[in-house]
Parts: C-alpha cells; sequence; structure tokens
C-alpha cells in the first residue's frame, strides 16, 4: 500500500554553512537554532535513525509535540511541508527540503527499559536513546530540564509504515546514504538528537553510523 | 468476582481523576454511542513514569487500541490491559482539542454565559485534573481517546469515523499497578459534529482478579510477557 514518496531537494550550499558537526552513534547534540535559521540533518552512512525533540528557547517547558503535529496536517508521517508543532499548537519548525520522503514520529526513542520488552530481560544495561537524553538534559541544566519534559520525538530518516487495518510495522529503510532532511526554525529553538546507538534492530542493519548536522544563518 | 465497587456517569465536556488500585477493573459504557473519553495514566509513586504511546505501539506492532492490547509505561511496564472492547479501534495519535480549536469548531462559550454548559477542552481538562497531583503540562503525554476511531489510508492520511462507536458499547481495562489515571469527556479533537458533542460516559470500577498465565493481553505477544515480567519485579522490589 506504500504510495511513492514526495521529495523536495535544497538549494543550499553546504559550504555555505555557518555550522558543521558530525554526531557520532550513540552521542547527544543540543544545540540552539534561531529563529529564521535552516539546520538539515544527513544521514551520512544511511539507515541511521536521528531520535529528535525541540524546545522553545524562550521558554523550554514548551516543547515539540507529536500529537499536535500530527493531527494538524492530518497525515501520521513527517515530510517536506510538514509543520513541526509544540505542546501549544505553536509552529516551531518547518520541513522546507527532505531527500528521504517520510519520517516517523509514532515510534518513539529507545529506552533501556523498552529495550527489556521489545528484545529480551537481559539486555537492559545496553545504551539507548533515552540515556543520552537523561544525561543531556542533566548536563544542561541551565535549561531547566528533566525527565518530566522528553515527550515522544521524531525519528529522522526512520520508516514506520501504518496500514490502513490498523497496523504499525518496521520496514526497511526509505533512507540511504547522503539523504536529508532540511528544517526553518519559526521560533529560537533548543535541539536535542540522540544518534540511536541500537544494536538489537535490523531497520539500521545492526550498525549505528554518524549523522552530520549544517546551520545556514538567516538569509538576508 | 468481578463485583462493582462504585459506578458513576460522567456528563459529556467533564473531567475527573482517579487512583485505580492493582487489579481492578474500569469499565466504561459509551452510554448514547459516539462519546469520547481522553485518557492518561501515571505511576502514583514516581509520577514521572507515564503512559507511553510509541512503546505501547511498537512493542505491539499496532496504531489502534483494541481488546488484548496492554498500555506500556515508559518503564517498560504494564500500566493497564484491554480486557475488553466492543468497537475495535481506539485512536491514542491525535491528542486533545484545546481552547481555540473549540471555539473555531463550536463556537466561543464561557461559564459566565453559560454556565454548566460550557463547551470545554480536552487539553485545558487535563491541566486542571494533572494539577490536582502537583503536575502540570510538562507532564501530559499522548493520550488514549477511548470509543473514538481514527481511521488511516495508505499514504499515512487520517481520518475521524463518527460509526467508531455506538450506544452501548464498552471497554474495559484491568489495571496491572496501582495507576492514578486522568479522564476527559470531551469531544475527540477530529469530530466533524456541527454542534459540540455532548455524549455521556458511564463507568464502574470493579474488584478483579490478577492475570492467569494464559490471560489473553499476556499471551497477546512475546512484549507483553516480558513487560509483565518487568511489573512482577516491580512489585517484588527487585527494580
Amino acid at each position: 500500500m506504500q504510495t511513492s514518496l514526495g521529495t523536495k531537494e535544497s538549494t543550499r550550499a553546504p559550504e555555505a554553512a555557518a555550522y558543521r558537526q558530525l554526531i557520532g552513534a550513540g552521542s547527544y547534540w543540543m544545540h540552539e537554532v534561531k529563529k529564521g535559521e535552516t539546520l538539515r540533518l544527513v544521514d551520512v552512512e544511511g539507515n541511521q535513525a536521528a531520535d529528535t525533540l525541540f524546545f522553545n528557547a524562550d521558554n523550554p517547558t514548551e516543547r515539540y509535540s507529536a500529537i499536535d503535529t500530527l493531527r494538524e496536517q492530518g497525515n501520521v508521517y513527517i515530510s517536506a511541508g510538514t509543520v513541526i508543532r509544540s505542546d501549544l499548537c505553536r509552529p516551531m519548525l518547518t520541513v522546507v527540503a527532505d531527500t528521504v520522503g517520510r519520517h516517523d514520529t509514532l515510534g518513539g526513542a529507545c529506552a533501556t527499559e523498552s529495550n527489556t520488552v521489545r528484545y529480551a530481560l537481559e539486555k537492559k544495561t545496553m545504551h539507548a536513546c533515552r540515556d543520552s537524553y537523561l544525561l543531556a538534559v542533566t548536563e544542561n541544566e541551565h535549561y531547566g530540564l528533566s525527565k518530566r519534559d522528553i515527550g515522544h520525538n521524531i525519528n529522522f530518516f526512520m520508516n514506520v509504515p501504518v496500514t490502513p487495518d490498523g497496523g504499525l510495522t518496521f520496514a526497511d529503510g526509505v533512507s540511504a546514504p547522503g539523504k536529508y532532511v532540511e528544517l526553518r526554525a519559526e521560533m529560537n529553538v533548543i535541539v536535542l538528537i540522540s544518534n540511536c546507538p541500537q544494536l538489537n534492530n535490523p531497520c539500521n542493519d545492526y550498525n549505528p553510523t554518524p549523522i552530520e548536522v549544517l546551520i545556514w544563518s538567516e538569509e538576508a | 468476582m468481578n463485583d462493582l465497587i462504585y459506578g458513576d456517569t460522567l456528563p459529556g465536556g467533564k473531567h475527573w481523576s482517579m487512583i485505580m488500585r492493582r487489579h481492578t477493573r474500569l469499565r466504561l459504557t459509551d452510554v448514547e454511542g459516539g462519546a469520547n473519553v481522553g485518557m492518561l495514566f501515571y505511576n502514583p509513586a514516581n509520577l514521572s513514569e507515564r503512559y507511553n504511546m510509541p512503546d505501547t505501539l511498537k512493542g505491539q506492532h499496532t496504531f489502534r487500541l483494541r481488546q488484548g492490547h496492554c498500555l506500556y509505561s515508559d518503564m517498560g511496564r504494564v500500566l493497564c490491559s484491554i480486557v475488553e472492547d466492543t468497537t475495535g479501534w481506539h485512536d491514542t495519535v491525535c491528542g486533545n482539542a484545546n481552547k481555540a480549536l473549540v471555539a473555531s469548531k463550536w463556537g466561543e462559550t464561557s461559564y459566565q454565559t453559560h454556565s454548566n454548559d460550557w463547551q470545554q477542552n480536552g487539553f485545558d481538562s487535563f491541566l486542571v485534573e494533572a494539577a490536582k497531583y502537583g503536575m502540570g503540562r510538562r507532564d501530559l503525554a499522548a493520550n488514549v481517546n477511548w470509543f473514538s476511531k481514527v481511521a488511516i489510508d495508505g499514504s499515512g492520511a487520517m481520518t475521524f469515523d463518527p460509526a467508531g462507536s455506538h450506544a452501548g458499547a464498552i471497554v474495559e481495562l484491568r489495571f496491572e499497578m496501582d495507576t492514578l489515571v486522568l479522564l476527559h469527556t470531551c469531544p475527540h479533537p477530529l469530530n466533524p459534529a456541527t454542534a459540540y458533542p455532548r455524549k455521556p460516559v458511564r463507568y464502574g470500577i470493579l474488584e478483579g482478579d490478577k492475570p492467569s498465565d494464559s490471560d489473553a493481553c499476556v499471551r497477546f505477544a512475546a512484549e507483553n510477557q516480558r513487560a509483565f515480567e518487568n511489573n512482577r519485579l516491580f512489585h517484588c522490589g527487585c527494580c
């Protein structure tokens, strides 16, 4: 039932980016992006998952909301044109380019506890995205964030098709080396990415790989 | 067995909360058809442990909730099991209407002018109930919308199905750990009704038993069996 995925190329040149950073699998990246700036995430080696949260930098209690984002656009996938909304239903960012075509926000992040349920009770000490999130909010205590603030994230580059009979499947990735998604900030945002360390899931071929982030300044 | 401890009817557009004890059951009835019950779940001993929509969906490979499914917390435990369900499809993705959405769909109201017939919204209802336990907006999460079916097509587009529930429809939950339940009977945010839907919901709290090893919810998936094992460890103080 999968339909063709709409993609949209960017016109921005990586050489013109004001900021570039590689993020290794299993690490987090927490960074402010100003209103009007553009953020690109690159799936460097393909089939990686970038578990991403957003917070309003001027009031971090306002955060990305999967339910508001999906309901307002009437569709369960994140793709070019998606307006990323907060729990106050306000626009935080807009997806302005996307060479993948579909990103997930129903599958959530891996946690040590959910790993015990999904894979095996003995896997409880394996590294997981939520551990990266918990370390990030604790190490960056000036934001005043805690476990309470860790909502349901976006999984950029992950393909989780929903079927018309109400099933949820974890399909082979539609991403590939060099594919990217680009977002324009509509407010000052804190971006928190856990580059997923999952070793138990075939969706990344059991091989977590780096992603790259680029930021372009506001266009004149 | 399964004796009724307490029963009441909530009018449409209202909110309430309660702590359900382990193994008691909560039985909801859509009295007239077309009801919606927004619901959130917390561990009263650690309010940062809450219902987790993504873990629940991916653990059971489902987009809809129905009989046999369990609702997981973010800590890998089962908060409650859906032991009976006569509709087969409950939404947990679309969240709540907020004040602006209710006003744009069904007009502005105020308590001053409309008294108890004001048109309350699910988001503010959860804020009020959460605040009773010292929680706030930061503690909210994706909620369940019992009795509301949101169908999906091959492109991922979602459509509210007005025929998703019917008069007399029932959903019954068995709680697998002590659980704080926040609920509202405000309309689903995608309900296309031209007038504010004000649908009553009857609820009963019943005595219950712990599930057997052959229980349909326990057996639904290997994931559920592992989550129940996490509950067992939690209740014997091993984690």
